[in-house]
This record gives C-alpha cells, structure tokens and sequence, in this order.
C-alpha cells in the first residue's frame, strides 16, 4: 500500500530546531506561540495571523486529491552531477544529504488523481530538498507530467515552492526554464487547463518560468514571492524594502496573481475554478475517470 | 588606458612601445626595422600566451570589458538600415533593452537586443543592460509584431539579469520573463540569438529561446553571476573565481554541454580589439543561420525548436522510459 494512503493523513509542518517544543510552535511570521493540535488541525495555518507554515509536497496530495485516487508518476527519475560542481561542498554530497533528509530522489512530486471525481496531473515542489531548487530532474519531470496532460485532456496542477534555479547544475538548469516553457505553450495551445499554485516562497527561476505561466494563479497568504530574492534588491538598491513587499498580497495589488486562497479552502476553490474548464477527454470516464461523466 | 583588465597590462604597454618607436623613427629618420621586428614578433608571444589559454575568469572579464562592442555597436557596423521602435505599448519605454526593424543587405528582421551604456550618464539610462518588465514586454511586443508580419527575429544578448528592484517586481519581473518564454516557444518565425557578451540568468534567457543559439568566444552565459553562486555556495563573493570555474560559463564550455550551436570566434585578445572583424563574423554567422532557417518549414521550425529544448537537461532514468 502507498504510503499517501495509510490511515494517518495528518499533516506535518516541515521540522523546525526551533520549535519551543513539541506541545507548542512559534509562527515564524507573527511570532505567536500555537498549540500543535490545534496547527495540525488548521493544516499548519497560524490561528493568530493566517501564515501557511511550509508543508511537504506530499502534504499537497493529501489535500487536494481525493484519498486513494492519486498514482505517483515517473518516479524513477534520479539527479546526476553533470558539471562535478562542488563548492565548499561536492553536489553528489548534498544530494545524497537532500535524500536522506526527505526520503525524495529530487525536490519534486508528480502524479495523477482526482480533485472532487475529476482526473488531474499534479506535480509539487519540495522545498527542503535543496530549497526545492530546478534542475534536469524537476525539469523533465514537469516535462512528462504534461505530456500526460496533453494525452489525457487531464487539467494540470503545479504547487510551487522554491528559491529558483538548482546552481550545481549551471546553465542546464537554467535551460529547465525553456523547456518546462516550451511544453507549456503545447499545453496554452491545446486548451488544457493549467492552474499554479503559489505557497512560501516561490522566487528565482521557478518563478520566471512555470510558477506564472498558468491560466490562473493562486497563492498561499502571505507566501513570499517574486523574481529577485529581497537581499538582492536591498544590495541593489540600498535601502529598507517596504513593508509586506513581495508577499502574496503585495502581488494582488499588483495584479500578479488571481487570488490569494487558504490552505483550507485550496481543494475547493481549485475544484471549481476547474468546473469552468475543459476536463479530460471523455474516453477516460469509463474507468480511469469514474467521476468525470458526473461533471459534464 | 584605464580601461584595460590586467592580463592585457603587458600587451597593451608593449604595443604602445612599439607604436612609440614606429613615430620616433618617422620623427627622427631613424632606421628601426630590426628592433621593430623583434619587438613585433615578441607582441605576438605575447598576445598568444595570454589569450589562447584564457582561464574562465578571465573570460567573464572579456565578456565584461568596458570596451566590448556592444548591440548598437554591431547593429552600427552590420544593418544598412536600423529603424529603432520604443515602447511596451503599456508603461514606459525600457532602455536597457533596444528593438527595431533592421536590413542587412536583402534581409529584413526584427532585432531585439540587451544595450549596456559606454560613459556613465548613458549607463544610467540604460541600467547596466538591465531590463525592467517594460524591455521583456517590448520584446515580446516586436516579437508578435514579426510573427504577423514574417520577419525572422535576431537578439543580442548582453546583460548581466533582469534588473532586481522593487518597481521590477511591482510591475511582474517573473510575468514579463515567464511570458517571453513560452512565446518565443510558439513563435511560428525563425529566431536565431548571438549571445554577444553576458549572458546573465533569466534576463538573458528572455530572449533566447531560439532556433540557434549562437555564443561569441568570449561571451559568458550562466544560470547566476559567478558573483551571487559564491555569495549563496560559498558565502563569499570573493570566491567569484571558483564559482566561474565551477558553473562552466564560457561558450567552449557551452558547446560542450550541448547549449550553444556554434562558437563566434573573435579577434585574437577579444572582440574590442577589432570590432570590424568582430561584427563581420557575427554578421556571417547570423546570416549564414538565417539562411539555414528560412528553408525549414514552419511546423518543422515548431518541431525542432521545441525538440531543441526538450532535450536539455541530464538525468538518471531508472524506469526504462527512453530520454526526450
């Protein structure tokens, strides 16, 4: 049996060293001290001033895909060291320290599932792998999950979060960003529907490529994100960032992103948004989509 | 003089001594010939010692020399006519990125290019080469333009990234450079780019989703500057050097990788020691490509380019699904 859908489906915030202990949480926004429990059950959103605490990729199933519907997809897909990059330490040594930490081959989860009986292609992004940074991997990843899309007319769903490009592979993964762009115009082109989904925080290259290319673009509260991290604006420009820049509702004013949606309400508002679009071809709603004849 | 990186110190200060004797023997009536030689065939040496086993660093100092060509430089010495065309239709008009009609004998394009500034005031106003929303959106404009109207698309990259400040984000760095992305991705002319100097991040990207992509000798083309990969890796931006070496920047290390198509070999010391041959072997290349191009079909165009990409990135399969 898969692991998303053993009996436990709670969801874990990413560990801390500085929790206060394990009763009791510190938001890292307001700074208000919150009983686990009671995080747990709001899927780690702080009660005091609404922060999304960081949740893993595979949290994301469990919210937004109905229990025991999704499949993993293309697994098997491992990172290499194609530049031998090695800094102060070797790239294959964080690699080998990002997997164990996460138990992933790479900072991103795809597969397929149902939100509400409809069938989907989801793919998210692991922020503590490697600050759920681009490379080859997350790139080709985001690759077939699409061209899954394009075959089945599924909608597909991407939940960003990243601080950018994965520098140990250099100018290839800077190249992740053309080609995760190139099948995404396939997918404009074909009129399948594309949703991204923005949480804390989605910056760099993820952000100037896939992150906002989407149909509609939904985000996190107050997730940071932006093209430029903000120490490098501050260096830039030498002076204090304004207050709220670059979060969530920074980039609604701004018109940047459609709507600003609750964790706890992600799976409905995603779920509608799709009721508007074309879902997978109808072929699939024999028995790969049992839910679909429902929605049309 | 102040305008001279290190390694080209005793080049330059040996040619001066050459040139100082040439006048002196004019001057003086002196016969020289020898001497002149000798110091010539020393020059000579000298210029293939340094310059034939560059190191990456000194490359990205090449791609940066305050006396590089830079786009209106080669769209100067190239185009038989340049008719520069502003504005994003929705903000203001970007500087740091030009855009125009331009012919080069028979052939008429639309070229985009990053425009870095030469004394300080024209810096400025061009931002170091560093776009705003408002270039990126430019681009994209000419670009559709070009699409309806069947003009090949050239740019010339040169930048060192998208420029990082709070109005940028204000107005959609991400979108702007997202956008540009996936419609260069789907853009039904042929696009071929020379990345002319710097070629830096998602800034250069912007306009380089390309049918060639074409990268001068000297040039540098990089995911991050070597700058900001010591200041994150090795918590030191005096590391810069390392970081060069280690993210593989320079366009021999680019064609190894399978991201460039072709080398533009420069002048002997770098493309502002001879910006006439410089901009003649890009003028040959660009052309040569277009040439190339104009004879594939369009949904072929589609095709390749997109298989182009596509095929970027290395990986481990365990699954047995073939690459691509």
């Amino acid at each position: 049996m898969a692991w998303f859908s053993k009996k436990n489906r709670g969801v874990r915030a990413e560990k801390k060293k500085n929790l206060t202990d394990g009763l009791w949480v510190r938001c890292e926004f307001c700074e208000e001290i919150l009983y686990r429990k009671e995080l747990e059950r709001s899927l780690w959103t702080c009660g005091a001033c609404g922060f999304h605490f960081r949740i893993r990729s595979g949290d994301y199933v469990k919210i937004l895909i109905d229990e025991g519907t999704f499949e993993e997809i293309d697994a098997a897909l491992e990172p290499e060291d194609p530049l031998r990059f090695r800094d102060s330490k070797k790239y294959v040594d964080r690699l080998k320290a990002y997997q164990k930490k996460t138990g992933m081959k790479e900072a991103i989860l795809c597969g397929t599932g149902d939100i509400d009986g409809r069938r989907v292609t989801l793919a998210a992004l692991e922020f503590s792998f490697g600050g759920g940074s681009l490379g080859s991997v997350m790139g080709e990843k985001i690759v077939r999950a699409i061209r899954r899309s394009l075959g089945t007319g599924a909608p597909f769903l991407i939940v960003c979060s990243s601080g950018g490009a994965r520098m140990q592979e250099g100018i290839l993964s800077l190249m992740q960003m053309a080609k995760t762009s190139v099948m995404i115009a396939r997918l404009h082109e074909a009129k399948i529907p594309f949703l991204s989904i923005l949480t804390h925080p989605t910056t760099g290259g993820v952000s100037a490529s896939f992150a906002f290319q989407g149909d509609v673009i939904l985000a996190e509260p107050k997730a940071l994100i932006g093209f430029a991290g903000p120490r490098v604006i501050q260096q830039t420009i030498g002076q204090e960032l304004p207050e709220g820049f670059q979060r969530s509702e920074f980039l609604l004013d701004h018109g940047m992103v459609d709507k600003i949606v609750s964790r706890r309400d992600l799976k409905a508002t995603v779920s509608s948004i799709l009721s508007f679009f074309p879902g997978p071809h109808p072929t699939l709603s024999g028995d790969d989509a049992p839910g679909d004849a429902r929605e049309r | 003089m102040a305008e001279m990186l290190d390694f080209e110190k005793p080049i330059v200060e040996l040619e001066k001594k050459i040139d100082d004797l040439r006048q002196l023997a004019k001057q003086e009536n002196i016969e020289v010939a020898d001497e002149l030689k000798k110091l010539e065939k020393k020059a000579a040496k000298l210029r293939r010692d340094v310059f034939s086993r560059l190191s990456r660093w000194q490359r990205v100092q090449l791609a940066r020399h305050p006396l590089r060509p830079y786009a209106l430089d080669y769209v100067g010495r190239l185009a038989d006519e340049f008719i520069e065309l502003h504005g994003d239709r929705l903000f203001s008009d970007d500087e740091a990125l030009i855009a125009g009609l331009a012919r080069f004998g028979d052939r008429r394009v639309m070229l985009l290019g990053h425009q870095k500034g030469r004394d300080t005031k024209e810096k400025l106003r061009r931002n170091f080469g560093m776009a705003h929303p408002e270039g990126y959106r430019k681009a994209l404009r000419m670009m559709r333009m070009a699409e309806r109207f069947g003009l090949p698309v050239v740019t010339l990259v040169d930048t060192p990234g998208a420029f990082p400040g709070i109005e940028a984000e204000e107005r959609g760095q991400s979108v702007a450079i997202a956008d540009n992305l996936t419609a260069m991705a789907a853009l039904r002319v042929p696009i071929v780019s020379v990345i002319i100097g710097e070629g830096g991040s998602g800034g250069a990207l912007a306009i380089a989703v390309a049918d060639r992509v074409l990268m001068m000798e000297n040039a540098i083309y990089s995911v991050i500057s070597p700058e900001g990969c010591a200041a994150i890796l090795w918590a030191d931006r005096a590391k810069a050097q390392d970081a060069a070496e280690a993210l593989r920047v320079t366009a021999p290390d680019l064609m190894e990788l399978g991201i460039v198509d072709e080398v533009i070999p420069e002048p002997l010391g770098g493309a502002h020691r001879d910006p006439g041959e410089a901009a003649r072997a890009v003028g040959e290349a660009i052309d040569r490509r277009l040439d190339e191009l104009s004879r594939v079909p369009c949904d072929r165009l589609m095709e390749e380019r997109m298989a182009k990409f596509l095929g970027m990135g290395v990986f481990k399969d365990h699954s047995g699904v073939p690459h691509g």
